[in-house]
């Protein structure tokens, strides 16, 4: 019955996304005002979807083996936690997820902007119907998640060992809020390029939603980094795949969209490039998504690929994104460009900004396609890796973090201060640690060692806005900039260290023996077995010292049953200064036991600096809408006072 | 903003939809060329992976009749389903040898015993060495070897009904 009920759900859903749209198109031709009509229905329809996502929830808590999915995905054994997640770990279950966050960030829009023009609002409203509409088709017409399954066989067939961790289980459903977030923006943008509203309170409406989306989007991507780290037992932090690239590229596109909407918000100036990345960024997501459900880009070893849902998605990118250039293409003509500026001027910077995340965001998307259209033109079959990117993207991502120095001192339209000037400080630091890095390490390589100069560069002059005036009388939103730009100094730093002093031991070890990785002296006390809910594993045992008292350590070799699947859990042991990471493989059949070690010199401070940019996002987000509200009391005050 | 100008994301959007309308109208192809394809089989001897069935060395392979290599693991999950596969395959008079990647000898044989056993001999790869001498980088994957000894064809991934008309096809041909 629940099963029923969340499908009838989804079915009341989509009509009233019908209705919706029906409602904008009537309400756009003939004038008349259909807000609060459409407001109401697009509320309903939020809470319709969001009702049927529960019932999946309830479905997979009760282990319910009449349902496909869950016998596809579940297994009575499996802990609660695991279960829960089961329900969006898979392709039916994260398509609704993925509609949920769609249909509830539509009924959200509907309940709070208040900023919008009516017409524009409708119009909006309609764009995000238009969306849900597609994509509850594909739900129903070719992934439905609560198909029946007659007989119902005793036992379900487990998830993935892989993803039986506790951040993996977070991570797909933070990273659909950024991406579905988007959805918002895209609409806004389709809204206002259809009503010619494209102004400075158009901008306003939209950068909480990109701010929130690209929250969810900086910390998903930073728990997902981490999780690769320690899960798959390879030591890296970012492998450039293209499941990876599917989530950089909204990021980046968000990031952008983040910098010039403010120009748009404070200047009326970059109308048709915000609205561009407006459409780009949920594109981007679009796109991901298409790619990693279609299985067009995995690797020749993917095993479920599906040509009818690959389709569908293309379909749906093709209409919607064709639909938004097209009328980009269209109306671009009527966008009137603000307010101008001069070369030396914040506006100068925020466009400099735009065009490198731009650029970077463009080698990623091509490096991620290229091995597609090569096979396209010449029938070769290739693969583009982490060299390319790393080579071309990390260059331009570190000439954009030393304009992140810059940029924010800057005054609108023209700057006339000598802010040069403050720049020494942090240029001397960053000079220092060039000359520093040569002398004690000749041999680095050229993208650490310029990584280390320009983080410690940032690291000071990014705190330079708050330094220039007083940090106490700084709105909370310049703290978020100020934090979220330090996080990219740290994460930097973090990112150059690993690369420049990593230090990798493999090696077979008998128990008793001694390995040297690093300052570190790794001993190998005993191999055991042991237990956990669902799988048995093998243990080692590990003592580590570097003359103090030693460390243990134990990573495992677990067995999963259902499904059958080994999996090697990492065992990590962080310090101030870096992380001794540990993993034991297979045994030598002689009492030998394969070790692989590394001692990794402040790599927490990727994701440190990778939390500390989202934090700055949050910071930024509350400041604004804290703002927003006091303005609004203060002009309902007003007008009871004065009515 | 210049009329042109507008009018380049549109045409890029084109071309990308074009170009992943073709991905997918092709089927998956599978099939990345063996650049082992033509050459003879590299010398190789694995002792057996469990106790009642031999082991596989390279000479085992040169028959004078064509057979069908199978890289396989107990803990790999296409190969459950690959398994039932080769037996039909097996069932239609096709020679298959296995070799176990990674494997427990209790492993394979509860494997053997729960999924099926085509293979008529099974050698044990602990260090995946001999699968990586065959120029195959994951689980499962077959190999069309002729009675000379030589590699015809590598298939890549597990096995499926689908693929059964040209696994059949090439051990024709290898004759």
């Amino acid at each position: 019955m629940i099963a029923e009920a969340g499908l009838a759900a989804l079915w009341l859903a989509a009509g009233l996304a019908a209705l919706q749209l029906v409602l904008a198109v009537a309400a756009l031709r003939a004038g008349t005002a259909a807000g609060r009509t459409m407001r109401a229905v697009a509320i309903i329809q939020g809470g319709l979807t969001l009702t049927a996502f529960v019932m999946l929830l309830v479905v997979f808590v009760r282990t319910d083996l009449s349902v496909a999915l869950v016998v596809e995905n579940s297994h009575s054994a499996k802990p609660f936690v695991y279960k829960l997640a089961g329900a969006w770990g898979n392709h039916e279950g994260s398509m609704l997820l993925w509609v949920t966050v769609l249909a509830v960030a539509g009924a959200f829009l509907a309940a709070l902007s208040r900023r919008l023009g009516e017409r524009t609002m409708i119009a909006t409203l309609g764009s995000q119907a238009a969306l849900a509409l597609g994509f509850y088709a594909f739900l129903l017409i070719a992934s439905n998640p609560f198909a029946r399954l007659n007989p119902a066989p005793p036992e379900g067939q487990g998830l993935n060992p892989l993803l039986q961790d506790p951040g993996l289980a977070f991570h797909p459903p933070t990273l659909y809020f950024g991406y579905v977030g988007l959805s918002v923006a895209f609409s806004l943008a389709f809204g206002a390029l259809l009503t010619n509203e494209v102004d400075a309170r158009l901008a306003r409406a939209m950068r909480p939603w990109v701010l929130a989306a690209w929250i969810f989007l900086t910390f998903g991507i930073t728990a997902g980094s981490y999780w690769a780290y320690y899960e798959l037992g390879w030591g890296g932090y970012w492998f450039w795949d293209p499941v990876e690239n599917a989530s950089l590229m909204p990021w980046l596109a968000a990031t952008a969209l983040l910098h010039s909407i403010n120009v748009l918000a404070a200047r009326g100036a970059l109308k048709a490039w915000t609205m561009m990345l407006a459409v780009v960024g949920f594109s981007m997501s679009m796109v991901g998504t298409f790619l990693v459900r279609s299985g067009v880009l995995t690797s020749v070893h993917a095993f479920a690929i599906d040509p009818q849902r690959g389709t569908f998605l293309l379909g749906l990118l093709a209409l919607y994104v064709g639909a938004a250039f097209a009328l980009f293409a269209w109306r671009g003509a009527s966008l009137k460009e603000g307010a101008p500026f001069e070369l030396v001027s914040r506006e100068t910077g925020l466009v400099i900004n735009n065009l490198l995340l731009s650029v970077i965001l463009g080698l990623v998307f091509v490096g991620t396609l290229y091995p597609l259209f090569v096979e396209a033109v010449t029938g070769e079959k290739l693969s583009v890796g982490a060299p390319y990117f790393n080579l071309v993207a990390g260059p331009l991502a570190l000439i954009l973090a030393v304009l992140v120095g810059v940029g924010p001192l800057l005054a609108w339209r023209r700057e006339r201060r000598p802010v040069f000037r403050l720049l020494t400080v942090p240029a001397l630091l960053g000079v220092g640690a060039l000359v520093i890095s040569i002398i004690l390490w000749p041999g680095m390589t050229v993208l650490p060692r310029l990584g280390l100069t320009v983080a410690a560069y940032l690291a000071v002059a990014s705190i330079l806005p708050l330094v220039v005036r007083n940090p106490l009388r700084a709105p909370l939103a310049t703290w978020g900039m100020v934090v979220a730009h330090f996080g990219i100094a740290v994460a930097l730093a973090g990112m150059a260290a690993n690369a420049a002093f990593t230090s990798e031991t493999l090696a077979v070890a008998r128990p008793g023996e001694r390995l040297a990785v690093g300052p570190w002296l790794v001993q190998l006390e005993q191999v055991v077995p042991t237990a956990g809910p669902n799988w048995t594993a093998l243990e080692g045992q590990l003592s580590a010292s570097r003359g103090d008292p030693p460390v243990t350590l134990a990573p495992q070799s677990r067995y999963f049953r259902d499904p059958p699947m080994e999996t090697n859990e990492a065992a990590i042991a962080t310090f101030w200064n870096g992380q001794l990471y540990t993993v034991i493989g297979k045994p030598d059949g002689e009492g030998g036991w394969q070790l692989r070690l590394w001692w990794k010199p402040f790599v927490t401070l990727i994701w440190l600096g990778g939390g500390m940019i989202g934090l700055g996002g949050a910071l930024a987000l509350s400041g604004r809408l804290w703002r927003s509200r006091r303005r609004r009391i203060a002009a309902e005050w007003r007008k009871e006072r004065y009515a | 903003m210049s009329r042109a100008l507008r009018f380049v994301p549109l045409a890029l959007l084109l071309v990308l939809i074009a170009g992943l309308v073709w991905r997918l109208a092709t089927p998956a192809d599978t099939t990345v060329g063996s650049k082992l394809a033509g050459k003879p089989v590299p010398a190789f001897r694995l002792p057996a992976a469990l106790s009642g069935k031999p082991g596989l060395s390279s000479q085992d392979l040169a028959t004078g009749k064509p057979r069908l290599v199978n890289i396989f693991a107990s803990w790999c999950l296409p190969c459950i389903q690959e398994v039932k596969v080769l037996e039909r395959l097996k069932a239609r008079g096709v020679a298959i040898d296995g070799i176990a990647v990674r494997d427990r000898p209790e492993d394979v044989a509860d494997f053997l015993a729960r999924r099926g056993d085509p293979y008529e001999r099974i050698g044990s790869d602990l260090q995946s060495q001999v699968q990586i001498a065959l120029g195959s980088s994951g689980v499962p994957e077959s190999f069309v070897v002729d009675g000379r000894g030589i590699i015809r064809y590598q298939h890549i991934g597990a096995v499926t009904e689908r693929d059964v008309p040209t696994i059949l096809a090439r051990l024709e041909q290898a004759k």
